[in-house]
């Protein structure tokens, strides 16, 4: 292992992070509001848009995310007289947009399975005291319902972000230079695929850490409930000293 | 117990048998892209084909061994070389400085000159030079004139190129500052991203654009601008293999001779690229 050279691995690798960040985080975002939209038809109770929101959940979830992105970039370039008609072409036309397009629908196939576990996982107790209270409709959901279920999905869902970040590195076979990408130019640089693979490795490591302690937070924030309240210092009398 | 024991004496005759015939008949493997046509490619039936597996086929013949033809991705087949997962590459592969630093290569099998694809309603495919070749190397100063021609017309294009090559060290080193560079896996890639107008032009070795255009989907696809040879672009395609495997590089170059003394990189040459590439001397 030659440690001078994979210190200038690392510092050219890093120029790839801010494309990682960007592409992990713009998917996680749009893919958690299209996650909720999915995880809401499901439990809506009519039978058209629950068996529209499983079908969706199902193809997503059940194809590669490799399938998708050669089929998003690849296939959709084939039609390109048709989509440039719609307008749609100066979107398809982007790698970037492409990618972005792939990670959102992929990950929101999976995060709306765990925020519909999240929902369902309300205690029927605390939604029966909120009606008690006189909350229904959008109150109870905002001030009853969501809270809980965010508290009971936000594991599962840190798992998912830590996926996603992962899942960037599919973005190189779309021309999109992110870390894998500019490894992969570096390996045929230099041809040492294990020092330079294994710098690529410690920089998902480094990101996914740092996300992990974010959740972690976010996690104790959310559960004030569970931590033992501070403890109270009996009051020392002067009578027993 | 009798009969165990004449089974066993009978298999370790066998065994005997075998590791005398693998003394006499070494056993070369050779990798290739399979994803570079027409040198090697995937067939419809997923064999491999192409001008390097018929040529491997003829060397091995002449080399008295025995051949082991393997598909392996570009952007990892030197590494796998020195990691010995096989003996040797055989994938459109050129010399280069760059190259020789980690590998050795045979003497070059093959070289045809590099250039531009573009459709034919482009405005590139007016790029300056088209049907006429110059050596970087024999040539400099021609190369660098031919090149500046076609700056005015590439400036700000978007072009398409495979990963790892000497086509895309081309252009990083001549250039990079006129045109946004896309980097590919293979070369079916950037083809696609050519008709689907994502890239104005992709650049590549001429037999490989000639495959494409032999394609329905490519029938508008032409060649232009001055074919390039030498400097980056390399010395002509080889076998590449290990530095220590002296031994193979001195049969491989021994056949190599020999097929293009009797023309059979000629004629093979001239089956699957249209033209000949037998390497000039």
């Amino acid at each position: 292992m030659d440690f001078a050279f994979m210190k200038e691995t690392f510092l050219s690798l890093l120029s790839g992070v801010p494309l990682t960040l960007n592409l992990a985080f713009t998917s996680v975002a749009f893919g958690t509001v299209f996650a909720m939209i999915l995880a809401l038809m499901r439990l809506s109770g009519v039978s058209v848009l629950a068996a529209v929101a499983q079908a969706y959940v199902f193809v997503f979830r059940g194809t590669p995310l490799l399938v998708q992105i050669f089929l998003i970039y690849y296939g959709l370039g084939q039609f390109r007289p048709a989509l440039q008609e719609w307008g749609l072409w100066i979107f398809f036309r982007e790698p970037y947009w492409c990618a972005v397009l792939a990670l959102t629908l992929n990950t929101a196939a999976y995060a709306s399975e765990i925020i519909r576990g999240g929902l369902q996982s309300v205690p029927h107790q605390q939604v029966e005291a909120a009606r008690a209270c006189g909350m229904s409709g959008f109150l109870l959901f905002r001030r009853i319902v969501f809270p809980i279920a965010v508290r009971q999905a936000l594991p599962a869902y840190g798992s998912e972000i830590i996926l996603m970040v992962k899942a960037t590195s599919l973005a190189s076979i779309i021309t999109m230079m992110e870390v894998t990408g500019i490894a992969a130019k570096l390996i045929s640089q230099t041809f040492r695929a294990v020092e330079i693979f294994v710098v690529a490795g410690l920089i998902y490591l480094i990101i996914n850490f740092i996300i992990t302690r974010i959740v972690m937070a976010i996690e104790w924030w959310l559960s004030p409930h569970l931590r033992r309240p501070p403890a109270v210092e009996p009051r020392l009398e002067a009578a027993h000293v | 117990m009798k009969l165990f024991k004449a089974f066993g004496l009978g298999l370790l005759a066998s065994a005997l048998a075998l590791g005398g015939a693998a003394a006499q008949e070494r056993t070369v493997k050779i990798a290739t892209e399979g994803a570079y046509a027409p040198w090697n490619f995937t067939g419809p039936g997923g064999k491999l084909e192409g001008f390097e597996i018929d040529l491997a086929n003829d060397l091995c013949a002449r080399m008295k061994v025995k051949c082991e033809i393997m598909a392996q991705d570009w952007d990892g087949i030197i590494p796998a070389l020195q990691a010995k997962k096989y003996d040797a590459i055989m994938a459109g592969m050129n010399i280069t400085d760059k190259r020789l630093e980690v590998i050795n290569f045979s003497l070059p099998y093959a070289s045809t000159p590099h250039g531009w694809g573009v459709m034919k309603d482009s405005p590139l495919a007016k790029l300056p030079g088209t049907g006429t070749t110059v050596s970087i190397d024999k040539d400099p100063e021609a190369a660098k004139k031919a090149i500046e021609a076609w700056k005015p017309l590439l400036k700000g294009k978007t072009v398409g190129v495979q990963g790892s090559t000497v086509n895309s060290q081309f252009l990083e080193k001549y250039l990079k500052d006129v045109v946004e560079i896309r980097e590919y896996k293979t070369t079916e890639q950037h083809d696609l991203d050519l008709t689907a107008g994502r890239v104005d032009a992709i650049f590549a070795g001429h037999g490989a654009l000639k495959a494409t255009q032999e394609k329905p989907e490519f029938k508008d696809m032409v060649i232009t601008g001055t074919g390039m040879r030498g400097d980056v672009l390399g010395r002509g395609v080889a076998v590449g293999m290990r530095k220590d495997d002296a031994e193979l590089k001195k049969s491989f170059d021994e056949a190599i001779q020999a097929a293009i003394k009797d023309g059979t990189v000629k004629k093979l040459s001239e089956k699957w690229f249209k033209i000949d590439a037998t390497p000039q001397a």
